[in-house]
C-alpha cells in the first residue's frame, strides 16, 4: 500500500491570548497532538464545535500557519521542505463566506486566474481559455468573465471561489465550511458540485462542517475534535451507526432531521463548552460526560484503536479484536 | 375563541433605486395562544421582514399596509407608535439571530434586562433584578445573581443567546418572535436553546412565531408552518401534513434538497431548483416560482395563483394542485 497522501504527526499549535495592562498573555493550545493521515481520493471531516480547533487545523494544513510542535508531511516530506509554492500549487482552500474570500475589486477572471499569475506559466489567451474552462468545469457562464463579486449571487462566488482552488490542479482541497452561508437550494447545488469534481479529478477533501447530515453526506471518514485533540475517528458509515466517544453521540443526537413529532432531542450535555485557556485536568470532556468515572477526572486518555476506529475515552479499550466498551 | 394574531394582506414595500421592492406581497397569518408557527423560505423570500412588520419595527424607509393586524383584540394597523411601543417588549417580544449585535455592549446584562420591566410595568428597580435573576436561572444559566453585573462581550454566544431570551421573557409576553435564534450557535448548542424555548413556551403560555431556514428546526419545533417564496406565502400547513404530503412544487424541491443521514444515501445526488430567486419590482403577475418549477403552464403566467384549501388547514398557492 502506497502512504498517505497528506500526514500529521502530533501537531500541535498554540497562540498567546489575553495580556494587557498588568495582565500577563496565556498560551492557548488550540491543537494539541494531533495525529491523522489521509489517503489520496478519500474525504476527511473536521467536527466539532466552536473552539474545538477544527480551523486552526486546516489553516496548519494548508501551510498559512506553522505548527509549535510536530510535522505535517505531503507525500512523506514535510510542508516547509516543499515550499510555500509547491504546497499552493498542492493543497487548495475554500471559505465559508463566499463573500469576504472575494476581492471585490477584481473580476471574476482576475479572481479564478490570480493562482496561475503567482505560479507562472500561463498568460494571454492560453491563461483565459484555461480560466474559462474551469468556469465551464464549476458550472459558472463563460459571459461572467469581467463580472465583478457583488454582481453575482452567493451560489455563484461560492463556485468562484471553488474554480479559484482548482485553476492549479491541486490534489488536496480544504473546505471549510464551504456551504453553511449558502441557501438550503443553493447548497445542495454546491455539495453535488464538490462530489462531481472529487470524482472527475480524483480530489482528496479535508472538509469541516457543523452540519452532520451534510458531513454523513459527504465525507468518508470523520474526525470529532474536542478542545484542541482528536477524540474520535472512523469511517462515516461506522461512526454514524455506532458513534464511541460521548461527546460524538451528543453530537450526532443533536442532529435534527426534519422528522416531525419526534421534538427536540435533549443532548445531556450540562455544561457549557470549556475555556480552551483553562481546560479541564483529565479527559477534557468529563465536566460534560455524563458516563464519567474518577479516572476520567485524573487522566487524560489517548488514542487508541487501530486503522478502522479510534477512539480517546476511558470507556473504551484496545484489543486485537478492536475496541470494546468495558464492562464495569 | 378569537386568535391571538390575525393578519390579512400584510404589504412590505421598500423604495430602491431600482423601483419599488414588494418585500412581502399579501400575507395572511394566523395564531392562536400557545401555538408555534414557523416561517421558512430562503433569503431574500420576505420572512424577516414579515416577522419586523408585525412587531413594528421595519426600516423607516420601508412602508407597511394591511387589511387587518389585531393582535390581542388591539388593531395594530392604525395604532399610534408611542402605544406600539408600550406592546412591544410587554405583551410581544423579539428574539434575534445574532446576540451579539442584537445587545448593547456598552450596558451590562442586568441593565439591559431590567429596562423591559422598569419601562412597561414601573417597577423598582429591586423587584426587576429579582425577576431577572429567575429568568436568567430559568433559562439555564448558572450563578446568575453575578451574571447581571457582566457585559456582552464576557459571555459565550450560547450565553448571550439565553440572556436574550431570558429578556423577551422578562414582562411575560403573549407572542415571542424569534428570528433565527439558533443560526449562528452550535449544533449542540442549538438543541438546548430550542428545547428550552419550547418548555418556557409551554410554561409561560405563550405563543412562538419561529422564523429560519432550517427544515430540521421546523419539523422538530413548529405547530404549524408556512412556507414563504418572493414575498408571498406559497404553502401554509400543519407541520405533520407538510413533511408527508407537500404540495406546493417549491416546499417539494427544499425538502428534496437537503441530505438527511439515514434517508439520502451518503453521495448520491441532492434534488436541486434550478434558477434563481426573483427580485420582487416591477410586474409580479402569475406564479412567481412558475421559472424554477419543473410543472409549469402556461396558466401559471395568469393572475394569481389563488390560495386553495385542500386539506383541513392545509392550503397552496399552485394551479397545479387540485
Amino acid at each position: 500500500m502506497n502512504g498517505p497522501l497528506i500526514e500529521l504527526d502530533g501537531v500541535s499549535r498554540s497562540f498567546s491570548v489575553g495580556g494587557g495592562l498588568f495582565m500577563r498573555k496565556r498560551p492557548l493550545h488550540a491543537v494539541s497532538g494531533v495525529s491523522l493521515a489521509i489517503g489520496r481520493g478519500e474525504s476527511l471531516a473536521l467536527v466539532g464545535e466552536s473552539g474545538c480547533g477544527k480551523s486552526t487545523l486546516a489553516r496548519l494544513m494548508i501551510g498559512l500557519l506553522e505548527p509549535s510542535a510536530g510535522a505535517i508531511r505531503l507525500d512523506g516530506k514535510t510542508l516547509a521542505a516543499h515550499g510555500r509554492h509547491a504546497v499552493a500549487r498542492r493543497i487548495q482552500p475554500v471559505f465559508q463566506d463566499p463573500y469576504s474570500s472575494l476581492n471585490p475589486r477584481k473580476t471574476v477572471g482576475a479572481i479564478i486566474g490570480l493562482p496561475l499569475d503567482v505560479q507562472g506559466g500561463a498568460d494571454g489567451a492560453q491563461r483565459r481559455r484555461q480560466v474559462e474552462a474551469m468556469m465551464e468545469h464549476v458550472g459558472l457562464a463563460r459571459r461572467l468573465y469581467h463580472n465583478y463579486p457583488n454582481q453575482l449571487s452567493g451560489g455563484q462566488r461560492q463556485r468562484v471561489a471553488i474554480a479559484r482552488a482548482l485553476i492549479t490542479h491541486p490534489e488536496i482541497v480544504v473546505c471549510d465550511e464551504p456551504t453553511s452561508a449558502l441557501d438550503v437550494s443553493v447548497q445542495s447545488q454546491i455539495l453535488n458540485l464538490l462530489q462531481d469534481l472529487r470524482r472527475e479529478l480524483g480530489l482528496t477533501y479535508v472538509f469541516i462542517s457543523h452540519n452532520l447530515a451534510v458531513v454523513e453526506h459527504i465525507a468518508t471518514r470523520v474526525a470529532v475534535m474536542y478542545l484542541g485533540r482528536i477524540v474520535e475517528e472512523a469511517a462515516t458509515g461506522a461512526l454514524f451507526r455506532a458513534p464511541r466517544h460521548p461527546y460524538t453521540r451528543a453530537l450526532l443526537d443533536s442532529v435534527l432531521t426534519p422528522e416531525p413529532g419526534l421534538g427536540v432531542p435533549d443532548t445531556h450535555l450540562g455544561a457549557a463548552y470549556p475555556d480552551p485557556v483553562n481546560p479541564p485536568p483529565g479527559c477534557a470532556f468529563h465536566p460534560r460526560c455524563s458516563a464519567a468515572l474518577v479516572q476520567c477526572r485524573r487522566d487524560r486518555p489517548s488514542l487508541a484503536g487501530d486503522d478502522r476506529a479510534r477512539v480517546a475515552c476511558h470507556l473504551y479499550v484496545s484489543s486485537r479484536s478492536g475496541l470494546t466498551r468495558r464492562t464495569s | 375563541m378569537a386568535a391571538l394574531l390575525e393578519v390579512e394582506n400584510l404589504r412590505v414595500d421598500i423604495p430602491t433605486p431600482s423601483g419599488l421592492l414588494h418585500a412581502v406581497r399579501g400575507v395572511d397569518l394566523q395564531l392562536d395562544r400557545g401555538e408555534t408557527l414557523s416561517l421558512v423560505g430562503e433569503s431574500g423570500c420576505g420572512k424577516s421582514l414579515t416577522a419586523l412588520a408585525l412587531m413594528g419595527l421595519l426600516p423607516a424607509a420601508a412602508q407597511r399596509s394591511a387589511l387587518r393586524l389585531r393582535f390581542g383584540g388591539e388593531d395594530l394597523v392604525a395604532l399610534p407608535e408611542r402605544e406600539m411601543s408600550d406592546l412591544r417588549g410587554d405583551r410581544m417580544a423579539m428574539v434575534f439571530q445574532e446576540p451579539m449585535t442584537s445587545l448593547n455592549p456598552a450596558y451590562t446584562v442586568g441593565d439591559q434586562l431590567e429596562e423591559a420591566l422598569l419601562r412597561h410595568r414601573r417597577l423598582p428597580r429591586s423587584k426587576a433584578r429579582e425577576r431577572a435573576v429567575f429568568l436568567l436561572d430559568r433559562v439555564g444559566i448558572t450563578a446568575a445573581g453575578s451574571r447581571l453585573s457582566q457585559y456582552p462581550h464576557q459571555l459565550s454566544g450560547g450565553l448571550r443567546q439565553r440572556v436574550m431570551i431570558a429578556m423577551a421573557l422578562m414582562c411575560g409576553p403573549e407572542l415571542i418572535v424569534a428570528d433565527e435564534p439558533t443560526t449562528a450557535l452550535d449544533v449542540t448548542v442549538q438543541a438546548q436553546i430550542l428545547r428550552l424555548l419550547k418548555e418556557l413556551q409551554r410554561e409561560f403560555k405563550m405563543a412562538l412565531i419561529l422564523i429560519t431556514h432550517d427544515l430540521g428546526i421546523v419539523a422538530r419545533v413548529a405547530d404549524r408552518v408556512a412556507v414563504m417564496y418572493a414575498g408571498e406565502v406559497v404553502e401554509s400547513a400543519p407541520v405533520k401534513a407538510l413533511f408527508q404530503a407537500s404540495r406546493h412544487p417549491y416546499t417539494r424541491g427544499l425538502m428534496r434538497c437537503i441530505p438527511v443521514p439515514g434517508r439520502t444515501r451518503p453521495g448520491e445526488k441532492l434534488g436541486v431548483i434550478a434558477g434563481l430567486v426573483p427580485t420582487p419590482i416591477g410586474d409580479l403577475t402569475g406564479c412567481q416560482f412558475r421559472n424554477r418549477c419543473e410543472n409549469a403552464r402556461p396558466d401559471c403566467a395568469r393572475p394569481g395563483p389563488e390560495f386553495r384549501r385542500l386539506d383541513a388547514g392545509h392550503e397552496v398557492r399552485c394551479v397545479l394542485a387540485a
